[in-house]
């Protein structure tokens, strides 16, 4: 592949990357977060069509035009979100779509042929212990892995992507799915790989490409570049200067979380928050931060661990958490959750409902079936329409025509409206424009003026210094040691993602 | 620790696998077992007889034939309510021919011809206009009733006896050297066929990984369109013959006949082990549903039981048989 290019609309995914991965090596693709990893495997699997750019396949002009061609050309993609049919066998998921040519006149499918060929595929990956009568949904999720490779190797591809295949695998797994991925590797196919954890790429890997904002920075070989040099070429960038710094003075603690496990994640967190501070976690896509906010609020079952929760006068005892959201939001939590679509917003409904939704009644029990005063709705929306410069034409305009920041203000005008002590956000300023971003940072330091504690999850680095007072990583399912902002570096944040506590160095 | 956490976790939950997947093997078995028990108890001398069994047998034909054809489509992750109508117009088309002067074979293949084109229509519909198989069906269950009540000029289509007299005796009345009815045993032999056809055959592994996982199946290489359009086509096949039958039962053609069916087909398909959530369901358990809800029904009769009695009791046990079901997919 090489200057390939994507746009969607205005952003651009892919700006000119070169990429290529020889048969017989694995090759690992690293990047941050939106860097342009998956677009560029979309791309290459077919799911997407390039700008601009060319890409060969075998020395061959290579186009697909979509993910099933690309697959009949040779390359198979196997996504995070494993693609398998969990009703059926593994004999039967591996054959999908190819029994055309183990039938018989009558339409029967021939098993012996179809036992033959998925069994010889689990003999050359090793793992002849998987039975194939299994129905998929029996297998756990390193098995299902396996399953995927086996029908990449029947349907002869030459090229398989695999997207983080480790991240919900347990170290036995991971053992035996890297087996299977080098003895592949030694059959002559091209393996590209896609992961955040630098220890696996050592492992397993030949050669790597990095890509940082759509363009490919740097590669090379894997045993000859220190990790330190890898993360050096994802981060390689300067400290933007967009974040309002504000003086905070943090006050008593509100929320003392102590050695939480949340069911399935997070693993183990622990973690004060304070009056008028805004602590950051940061961390990879799935190493169970939004997870940790949702077992904060209630959505997710606690498995063990203690959260307390202080409001209201200094010298009322600490409360432990127990019960949903609607609990947590009359305890004066409140939380936005990561996809504002679909479970943030009412997007049909207008502005003024979706913000005072968790406030329309004003009374409790039998009160909240009388009338709600739609003058009095409109008066609160419109006033938090000026606080936080929502673009709306008016109280009544529905959500779903406004643009992605201005929903984002919606969803946390609802926050404001409903008069939080402690907010949880998750990932706030995500899809939304560097207007509405400055908009919302502004906001955070009005609330936390007022007292307000906030925790925040935030991916992109740079915001993640620059918004907190304290920060926190989470590695797999757990928390790091929360530390003041100064405190890390970028690197240091990156590194504590990628490998874990540097205490815990694997 | 992790890793013991693991292991202990895969210790707990194999068995329970086991137990749950050989409960939904069985339960159908149990559910029947429970009504016999039940009637034997209460009308022994005339439930028990074996008049008693033909009579349940013929009289499970209707609806176990609709059910062999629904069992497709609930494993597809699809839904067709218009097959109580079908039946209804069905019954009417080959009572209308015969009226007409047709032969027992041209009336058996309008009958059956009209079932396939309701099929038809329903899966075009739900794969060309995109429309969800509850909406669309539920748009062809009042459609093929009012064709059916058009057809017949909203009374029921008197037959010549002995024009008919193949479908009405013929047909269902029992032969000895067959033990029972020539028309169960074309559904058992459609059921054997219809298990062997969902297990070995190319378009009974695609219909399952329709319903488990569209997208996989899409992604790989499954022609579902097609598909779909088949399975609703060969539901309404089965409906068309499931009318057909019920013409030789009723001896005419009603256009009110079989009102309602379509709750007793699915939950005849769900008694029998499927999924409406799809990927899941048996024919022979789909088989065994539509005998139980007949005993049930039998039974009722002879003990007596007002008919709204049955109504309600029928439609505790869709609820119950469904909610068996949710839990089941709740908990994997």
């Amino acid at each position: 592949m090489s200057d390939v290019r994507k746009r969607f609309g205005g952003v651009v995914a892919l700006d000119g990357v070169d990429f290529e991965v020889h048969p017989g090596e694995v090759h690992a693709l690293i990047g941050e977060n939106g860097a342009g990893k998956s677009t560029l495997m979309k791309v290459l699997s077919g799911a997407h069509r390039p700008d601009g750019g060319q890409m060969s396949l075998g020395g061959r002009a290579y186009r697909p035009r979509g993910p099933e061609d690309a697959r009949q050309q040779g390359v198979s993609m196997i996504y995070q979100e494993l693609t398998l049919a969990p009703h059926l066998s593994v004999e039967q998921n591996v054959m999908l779509g190819r029994e055309e040519s183990v039938l018989t006149r009558l339409g029967v499918i021939r098993r012996g042929q179809t036992r033959e060929l998925v069994r010889s595929a689990l003999v050359r990956l090793g793992r002849s212990d998987i039975k194939l009568e299994t129905l998929v949904s029996q297998l756990g999720p390193g098995d299902r892995q396996v399953v995927e490779i086996t029908r990449a190797l029947v349907g002869q591809a030459r090229v398989v992507v695999l997207d983080e295949p480790t991240s919900s695998l347990g170290r036995n797994e991971i053992t035996s799915l890297f087996d299977a991925i080098r003895r592949m590797r030694d059959d002559g196919v091209a393996v590209v790989y896609i992961s955040h954890f630098l220890d696996e790429i050592q492992a397993l890997c030949d050669r790597f490409t990095v890509l940082r904002d759509g363009r490919t920075v740097g590669g090379g070989e894997v045993q000859q570049t220190p990790a330190n040099d890898m993360i050096e070429m994802m981060v390689g960038r300067t400290v933007d200067t967009l974040y309002p710094s504000a003086k905070r003075t943090p006050g008593p603690t509100v929320l003392d979380v102590s050695a939480l496990q949340g069911r399935p994640r997070p693993r183990l967190a622990s973690l004060e928050l304070r009056r008028g501070e805004v602590l950051g976690i940061g961390g990879l896509v799935g190493a169970g931060r939004s997870e940790l906010l949702r077992v904060l609020f209630g959505l997710n079952p606690i498995q063990s661990g203690q959260v307390r929760l202080a409001i209201g006068s200094s010298d009322s005892a600490p409360v432990e958490l127990h019960g949903g959201p609607g609990k947590r939001l009359r305890q004066g939590i409140g939380y936005l959750s990561e996809d504002r679509k679909e479970e943030g917003l009412a997007l049909r409904l207008p502005v003024a409902i979706n913000a005072t939704l968790s406030k329309l009644a004003k009374r409790k029990w039998l009160g909240r079936l009388g009338p709600i005063s739609r003058r009095r709705i409109e008066k609160d929306t419109d006033v938090l329409r000026q606080r936080l410069a929502i673009q709306s034409t008016s109280a009544w305009q529905r959500v779903e025509q406004l643009s992605g920041g201005n929903q984002q203000k919606v969803a946390l005008a609802r926050l404001l409206h409903h008069d939080c002590d402690v907010l949880l956000l998750d990932e706030p300023t995500r899809g939304i424009d560097i207007g509405s971003k400055a908009e919302i940072y502004r906001l955070l330091n009005q609330i936390t003026d007022r007292g307000v504690a906030v925790i925040c999850v935030c991916s992109y680095i740079p915001e993640l210094l620059g918004i907190s007072d304290r920060v926190g990583v989470m590695h797999r399912g757990v928390l790091g040691s929360v530390r003041d902002a100064h405190e890390w570096t970028e690197h240091q944040i990156l590194e504590e993602a990628l490998v874990g506590p540097a205490s815990e160095v694997c | 620790m992790n890793d013991q956490q693991h292991g202990s976790q895969l210790i707990i939950k194999k068995p329970r696998r086991g137990v749950h997947a050989l409960l939904q093997l069985i339960s159908p078995f149990l559910g029947l077992a429970i009504v016999v028990l039940i009637f034997s108890v209460l009308v022994p001398e005339y439930f028990l007889s074996s008049r008693n069994f033909e009579t349940v047998a013929v009289q499970s034909v209707v609806v176990g034939l609709g059910a062999i054809g629904m069992t497709f489509v609930i494993i597809s992750g699809g839904i067709d309510l218009s097959v109580g109508s079908v039946i209804a117009l069905a019954c009417t088309v080959t009572a209308w021919s015969l009226d007409k002067g047709a032969s027992i074979s041209v009336g058996i293949l309008a009958g059956v011809g009209t079932g396939i084109a309701c099929g038809l229509a329903n899966g075009l519909a739900i794969t060309f206009l995109r429309i969800a198989p509850f909406i669309v069906t539920l748009g062809m269950l009042g459609i093929a009733r009012g064709l059916a009540k058009g057809i017949s000029q909203q009374q029921p289509i008197r037959v010549d006896p002995e024009a008919s007299a193949w479908f009405t005796s013929d047909w269902l009345l029992d032969k000895d050297w067959l033990l029972t009815a020539p028309a169960v045993w074309l559904m058992i032999v459609l059921a054997l066929l219809s298990g062997f056809v969902l297990r070995h055959t190319a378009f009974g592994v695609y219909t399952v990984a329709i319903g488990s996982n569209e997208q996989t199946a899409r992604l790989c290489g499954v022609p579902v369109r097609l598909m779909k359009v088949l399975i609703y086509a060969l539901a309404g096949a089965f409906a068309g013959l499931a009318g057909v039958v019920l013409f030789g039962r009723l001896g005419l053609g009603d256009p009110t006949s079989a009102m309602g069916m379509e709750l007793e087909i699915i939950a005849a398909v769900v008694i029998g082990g499927a999924s409406l959530a799809g990927g899941e369901g048996r024919i022979l358990g789909t088989f065994v549903g539509a005998i139980m809800l007949t005993l049930l029904r039998t039974g009722c009769n002879l003990y007596g039981t007002a008919n709204y009695v049955q109504e309600i009791l029928i439609g505790l046990i869709i609820v119950v048989a469904v909610s068996i079901d949710s839990l089941r997919q709740k908990r994997s």
